[in-house]
């Protein structure tokens, strides 16, 4: 019953305004907490300890303990490598891996309007030709923005696909062409290869590219996220990824471990089902909202 | 921290010789890892609280079996009170005899409920029932092509409108037109949305009043993590659910999230999925799922045959 009460509180009212002492209650508390972000029970432990470290016996303020662990956690998320690739010369290639229903097309869909509104050309290529209905859900995201697409028939081979968007992306001088891939678990080994495929087709036709591999997860996603960092990274090569989803009451903390273990940026957040619905990711205010009730 | 909940155990009470009783300090230890894994595995923490508490007390004062060493019978108690904890199983769609009987499938946005709508009816097909698939999500781009593609591949009748704006008419209408068509069953493919998003919500409850289904599942991604708690309790609270089903289990999640959801519903857990063709939708097996989240399979097979 205490533990629900806790988790359904705001961390403030863990610290009230006359300071509470820091004691094993209050650490378990802050850990209850901490766990429910999904950041995993390690930097739960690593962020715990540190609190207890410097307070424990203490009575504290609400503020100084809020800035400890925000401090922390902005730390950890600091990166200077947020900002979307774009090639020196020709078409920037993206391309957008994940698991089944993380939110791809849609993230897709999405940046394709915020690159749109930047003024760039640009063209889509539908390389799920496995889930039914996959190739008309990206055509109508491209008609809703206005942009070139590649498709081919159900079942064609991924690979041709991504050949065909970036040569039309060469043809027609577009800025960035991003491909879609079906979703797959990182447990399934042909499925990850196909991924290794798509890439050296692509490096072929543009040396160097894709300039971007985003990794869609779903903030709803619990620790198995570290495993898809892993999987997708050694088969895809990912440079960032794409938090959907987050408009949810899911916190998305798993992106900490994610950063540490594989240094992989955060580089969009997804807030919603509409075009605009995405934003350039920001630690700050994210670090905020993940210890908000 | 240890590659398996099993070298942590071993670890944890390798002070402690071969037999004896399970007494709170000398299990504290143990608890502690197991507890943990049980976090590293999803389920939400206000869940673990609780069973762990349920665990403690079955163990304190527990006699430890001869042939078992002590961290063997701590995980025979947590094995057995997870298996207890994910029961009863109940696979049947509890079809009506004298009536279509109306499936409804909801969750949050892309757990799998239109696969698991094709999966369904793979699973009807089989015996020798024909569903109506009702396409009730305007919402996602090609979401009701998407249907319709599903019953072409598994030649039953999808019923679909373009023109309409609202999901509850469409499932009236839908429903409507399994009477009329004879349909046993009647799968309603919802849209996903947020539990938090009360507009959705509200128009989920109004389908669940105007169409009122028969029986009303909860399509859970595998992969969730703590938010399960919040999001099924939302769902259950809108919709008094009948039944589970937790889909992309071919991965390795742990999956560890069901237990949340089913401590928060308290409804079975029906089915789950493991992979993306109509053919893998298994029913619910609760010692399986129980070495799953533990992830520690050969510990249990040991200590349940001792
Ligand atoms: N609330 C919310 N829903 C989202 C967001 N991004 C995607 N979705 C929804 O999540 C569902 C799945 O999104 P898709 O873009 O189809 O996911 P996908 O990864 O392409 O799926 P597959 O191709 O089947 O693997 C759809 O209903 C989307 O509308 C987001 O940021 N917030
Ligand atoms: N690996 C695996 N993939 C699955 C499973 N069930 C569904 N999927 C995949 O998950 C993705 C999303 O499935 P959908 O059936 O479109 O999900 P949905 O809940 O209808 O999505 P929305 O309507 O957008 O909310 C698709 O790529 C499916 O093929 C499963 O058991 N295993
Ligand atoms: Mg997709
Ligand atoms: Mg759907």
């Amino acid at each position: 019953q205490k533990t629900r009460r806790v988790l359904g509180t705001d961390i403030r009212d863990l610290f009230k305004s006359a300071g509470r002492l820091v004691d094993d209650e209050f650490l378990d508390e802050l850990f209850a907490r901490l766990i429910r972000t999904d950041m995993g029970t390690k930097p739960a432990n690593l962020i715990r300890d540190e609190v207890a470290k410097k307070y424990r016996g203490r009575v504290v303020e609400l503020e100084e303990v809020i800035q400890t662990i925000t401090e922390e956690i902005r730390s950890q998320l600091r990166q200077d490598d947020g900002d979307l690739a774009k090639a020196k010369s020709g078409p920037t290639v993206i391309l957008v891996v994940g698991v089944n229903g993380s939110g791809k097309t849609t993230s897709i869909g999405k940046l394709s309007h915020y690159l749109r509104a930047a003024r760039y050309s640009l063209v889509l290529g539908a390389g799920d030709t496995f889930r039914a209905a996959a190739v008309e859900q990206l055509t109508i995201w491209s008609e809703r923005i206005g942009c070139e697409i590649v498709k081919g028939n159900k079942g064609v081979d991924p690979a041709s696909i991504a050949y065909q968007t970036v040569e039309k992306a060469l043809e027609i001088k577009a800025d960035y062409a991003i491909i879609d891939t079906a979703g797959r678990l990182q447990t399934q080994k042909n499925l990850m290869q196909e991924l290794q495929k798509i890439r050296r087709v692509i490096e072929k036709k543009i040396p160097g590219a894709p300039h971007e591999v985003l990794l869609v997860l779903d903030a709803t996603a619990g620790q198995n996220a570290i495993s898809q960092a892993k999987g997708f990274s050694e088969a895809a090569g990912c440079t960032g990824i794409v938090l959907a989803k987050l408009d949810g009451s899911a916190k998305g903390g798993v992106v900490l471990p994610i950063r540490d273990q594989f240094q992989l940026p955060v580089k969009f957040v997804g807030l919603g089902e509409g075009m605009q619905d995405m934003a350039a990711f920001d630690p700050d205010s994210f670090a905020d909202a993940l210890l908000k009730g | 921290m240890f590659d398996s909940l099993s070298d942590g155990l071993q670890s944890a009470f390798k002070s402690l010789s071969g037999k004896g009783k399970l007494t709170e300090s000398n299990m504290r230890d143990g608890l502690k890892i197991v507890e943990e894994s049980l976090l590293e595995s999803d389920v939400s923490y206000s869940v673990v609280q609780e069973f762990m508490g349920h665990v403690t007390e079955k163990a304190l004062g527990k006699r430890v079996l001869l042939s078992l060493r002590p961290q063997e019978e701590l995980v025979k108690i947590v094995h057995e009170e997870l298996i207890e904890t994910l029961g009863p199983v109940d696979p049947s769609l509890h079809l009506n005899a004298d009536r279509p009987t109306i499936l409804m499938l909801c969750g949050l946005q892309g757990s799998g409920k239109t696969t698991t709508c094709g999966k369904l009816t793979q699973m009807l097909r089989e015996q020798d029932i024909e569903p109506l698939l009702v396409a009730a999500d305007l919402q996602r781009p090609a979401a009701i092509e998407q249907l319709k593609v599903i019953g072409e591949q598994l030649g039953v009748p999808v019923y679909t409108e373009t023109d309409h704006q609202d999901p509850v008419k469409v499932c009236k209408n839908g429903v409507d037109q399994a009477k009329r068509n004879g349909n046993r069953v009647v799968i309603l493919d919802t849209a996903g949305r947020l539990a938090i998003d009360e507009e959705l919500m509200d128009q989920l409850k109004k389908i669940d009043r105007k169409v009122g289904p028969d029986q009303v599942y909860l399509v859970v991604d595998g992969m969730t993590g703590q938010d399960a708690v919040n999001s099924a309790g939302a769902f259950n609270k809108a919709l008094e659910l009948d039944g589970v089903i937790m889909t992309k289990l071919d991965g390795d999640a742990r999956g560890g999230a069901l237990m949340s959801v089913k401590q928060v519903t308290g409804v079975p857990i029906k089915f789950i999925g493991t992979g993306e063709h109509f053919d893998a939708l298994e029913p619910f097996r609760p010692e399986g799922m129980a070495s799953r989240i533990l992830q520690m399979g050969d510990m249990v097979a040991a200590a349940r045959e001792a």
